[in-house]
């Protein structure tokens, strides 16, 4: 047993630390830092840095790009890129539609696709849920009809999130509804935004910022050949993409360098007594105990990424224990900001064009808000309680 | 990085597997706490001759020169099982001998400890010092030749099976530790929670060896605790694991409603919880018994230790307290194992120090 990263991994880790350093513009680092809305250049713009280096698709084919890492080296690069607060990378095209494609799409799909999904040339979105379909994803109803060579998309997305900068969609929609079990008969198409049609309305969330949005889809028509996979095998595609290997589930690098943050600024908080409040020793034994969370999740998933590496086993459901626990201690955090501040977490935002007013601190509970989305997004954590009930326990 | 044991140690962790499934299954424990001596001397001697008596004593002492880490599979099954015999207790002593005694001493102690001839306790613990383990009033003085040490010990565990006792005990300089014969102190004998056996220890005027540097034992002290915790630590793992498994087992067969307990969702749930504290607690303990063996310094060794007795503590707490809700009444009785599992997770929460404890000593490292 040795816990330890090899020579090699510290090495490894420290090109990557010392790259992302130099090459980590400082007004993103800054926007990141301060809990800001990342524009869709501001995205693009760490999209493209890491295209050029060759960094941005770890997990692809070498062929397509990938950089041939194996699972600890690409969970150390995303651990590394939370740690040093780099804008994130979208997932829905490197990591959902390019695995897809790469999975199940032809070879003009893919020649079509992939290059301009790993260039940024396409800012992709996805369009799983549906107001009536949420954790019961297979019961959507948005239907495609076949009328030649294209098909008719008629219904509603929800929560899709930065549909407002995408140029692309990925759906999940009904084409045969004579079926007896309503996993059948749904397909995968990729949908031009630009299409005549389609309606993108933003949904304004508790914190005041525009992530996701409701779309709407009337009439718009589709080539056939965006179809991915066979018609009416969407749900087979959809399921791969929940076992796709992601290394970075528990967030514990970013959930670090959140930790070491809200150390420093609850050293610089007064207690009651006018002491700092970091000595407070209700506040920091609550603080303390998130710090050996993040420890044992840390280890939990070395331990995982081990075992992955030695069985060639994709994670199963080990993936939504590391969701549990690194969404309970993000949100854990986010909360702990909060109560620092105390009283001066509350003032959100100026009034009137008043100068003089604190960012980090206004950003602090908008973010406490935001961050209750973790529990729920990607899978809520009973839905991932309930995966593990049925694939690891066989309840 | 690698998170297995190696051949050996699998190897080993699995024959103490076998042999506590043959010959130490519950009915076979359940008889030995209710013998008088509430330990078996058989069993001891079956521990000495699969190795584990010597496994973390030095070579040129006839052991095996093992770590934690190498300990980790025997506890568990240790824990799985729930031995009774003072293991952990002889072998934290021993510790303190290795670490602080002289050669003489060494030979003299470990040799027969490794033989499984020579069982220790560390009399440590005093009333009213909580889990502070710099608190030590007992006092020794120099008589002759020798010292004299007197003092009263709380809740040694394994001192009525130990022939000799390592006490703390303060000098003009400080913490020490000595060697007293256990004949020479008065024992008050007692059944733990856990169903072990301890005892106070009172000592008057006892003639005693000092084991290393007078006033100096603290540092010798913290890191046999740390590895007294990591040891306990992997025994929780597998104590634990029997309280899930067996958990599992009962909501997949206990029907209510017509139907397995098992597909209500709200129990579901509580289950995925448990194993998932239990996975937690199984990295934090290969997170100690490495850091017990391979820390650069003391810092790093008491950070991880204290880390890892937070999370075990807490998930001792959380699976024996869910296996008892889960198992309904049933989990009440002193029928089923799980209830004495139940008790056992209780008490190493608190020993060596509970979360509490660890939280204050892990942020004070900072």
């Amino acid at each position: 047993m040795d816990l330890n990263y090899s020579q090699e991994e510290l090495a490894f880790r420290d090109e990557v630390r010392g790259w992302l350093a130099a090459n980590l513009p400082q007004d993103l680092r800054d926007k990141v830092a301060h809990y800001e809305e990342l524009s869709k250049d501001d995205l693009l713009r760490w999209h493209r840095i890491l295209a050029k280096k060759g960094w941005v698709a770890p997990s692809w084919p070498v062929e397509w790009g990938g950089t041939g890492w194996n699972v600890v080296q690409r969970y150390i690069f995303e651990e590394e890129c939370g740690y040093a607060g780099t804008p994130p990378l979208v997932p829905f095209g490197l990591m959902m539609c390019g695995p897809v494609l790469l999975r199940f799409g032809t070879e003009a799909q893919k020649k079509r696709f992939l290059p301009r999904i790993y260039h940024g040339d396409d800012f992709w979105c996805q369009g799983y849920s549906e107001p009536g379909s949420g954790s019961d994803l297979a019961s959507l109803k948005t239907r495609a009809e076949r009328r030649g060579d294209h098909y008719v998309v008629n219904g509603q997305k929800i929560w899709t999130t930065l549909a407002h900068y995408a140029d692309w969609i990925f759906c999940l929609v009904r084409t045969d509804s004579n079926i007896a079990k309503k996993q059948e008969g749904i397909s995968f198409l990729l949908i031009d935004m630009k299409s005549p049609g389609i309606t993108v309305r933003p949904l304004m969330l508790m914190d005041g910022g525009h992530e996701v949005n409701e779309v709407f889809f009337d009439d718009v028509k589709v080539p056939v050949e965006n179809l991915v996979y066979e018609e009416g095998k969407g749900w087979t595609v959809a399921k791969y993409l929940l076992g796709y290997e992601r290394m970075n589930t528990g967030r514990i690098g970013a959930s670090k360098r959140e930790l070491a943050r809200l150390k420093e600024f609850a050293a610089r908080q007064s207690g009651d007594d006018g002491r700092p409040l970091i000595e407070d020793p209700r506040f920091r034994d609550k603080l303390t105990r998130v710090e050996v969370e993040l420890m044992a999740l840390e280890i939990t998933n070395l331990r995982f990424l081990d075992r992955m590496r030695r069985t060639g086993q994709p994670p199963g459901a080990d993936v939504s224990m590391l969701k549990i626990k690194g969404t309970e201690i993000q949100q854990a955090i986010t909360e702990l900001f909060m109560q620092a501040a105390g009283p001066l977490a509350v003032p959100v935002r100026p009034a009137n064009g008043a100068e003089g007013f604190d960012r980090f601190m206004a950003g602090l509970a908008p973010r406490y808000c935001n961050y209750r989305k973790t529990t729920i997004y990607a899978g809520s954590n009973e839905i991932q309680r309930n995966i593990i009930a049925k694939m690891t326990l066989g309840l | 990085m690698n998170f297995d044991y190696n051949e050996e140690q699998q190897l080993l962790a699995d024959s103490v597997r076998r042999y506590f499934a043959k010959d130490y299954d519950f009915e076979a424990r359940q008889r030995i706490v209710a013998s008088r001596e509430g330990w078996s001397e058989a069993v001891w001697r079956q521990l000495a001759e699969m190795g584990l008596t010597g496994l973390p004593i030095p070579a040129e002492y006839g052991g095996f020169g093992g770590g934690a880490v190498d300990m980790m599979g025997v506890l568990e099954a240790a824990g799985e099982a729930l031995l009774v015999e003072p293991y952990v207790p002889t072998m934290v002593a021993a510790r303190l001998v290795e670490r602080a005694g002289s050669d003489a001493q060494r030979k003299a102690i470990l040799a027969p400890v490794a033989e499984g001839k020579l069982r220790l306790a560390f009399a440590h613990a005093e009333r009213g010092a909580r889990y502070n383990l710099s608190r030590i009033e007992a006092r020794a003085r120099k008589s002759g030749e020798g010292w004299l040490v007197a003092g009263e010990k709380v809740g040694v565990l394994g001192a009525p099976a130990a022939q000799k006792l390592v006490v703390a005990a303060r000098t003009d300089r400080g913490p020490s530790l000595f060697l007293v014969e256990t004949a020479a102190a008065k024992l008050r004998p007692h059944v733990t929670l856990d169903e072990m056996r301890a005892a106070d220890v009172v000592i008057e005027d006892a003639r005693a060896e000092l084991l290393g540097a007078e006033g100096g034992a603290m540092p010798a002290i913290e890191e046999a605790a740390d590895f007294g915790t990591a040891l306990v630590c992997a025994e929780a793992v597998g104590a634990m694991k029997f309280a899930c498994e067996t958990t599992l087992e009962y909501l997949k067969t206990r029907k209510q409603f017509g139907v397995p307990i098992g597909t209500f969702q709200a129990l579901q749930h509580r289950m995925v919880d448990m194993f998932i504290s239990y996975e937690q607690a199984r990295s934090m303990a290969c997170l100690a018994a490495s850091k017990v063996d391979g820390a650069k310094d003391a810092r790093e060794r008491a950070r991880a230790v204290s880390a890892a007795k937070v999370k075990i503590s807490d998930a001792a707490r959380h699976i024996s307290q869910e296996s008892v809700q889960l198992h309904g009444g049933m989990g009440m009785t002193e029928e089923l194992k799980v209830s004495h599992t139940f008790r056992r997770l209780t008490v190493i929460a608190q020993q060596w120090g509970d979360a509490e404890h660890h939280l204050a000593r892990f942020a004070a490292l900072g």
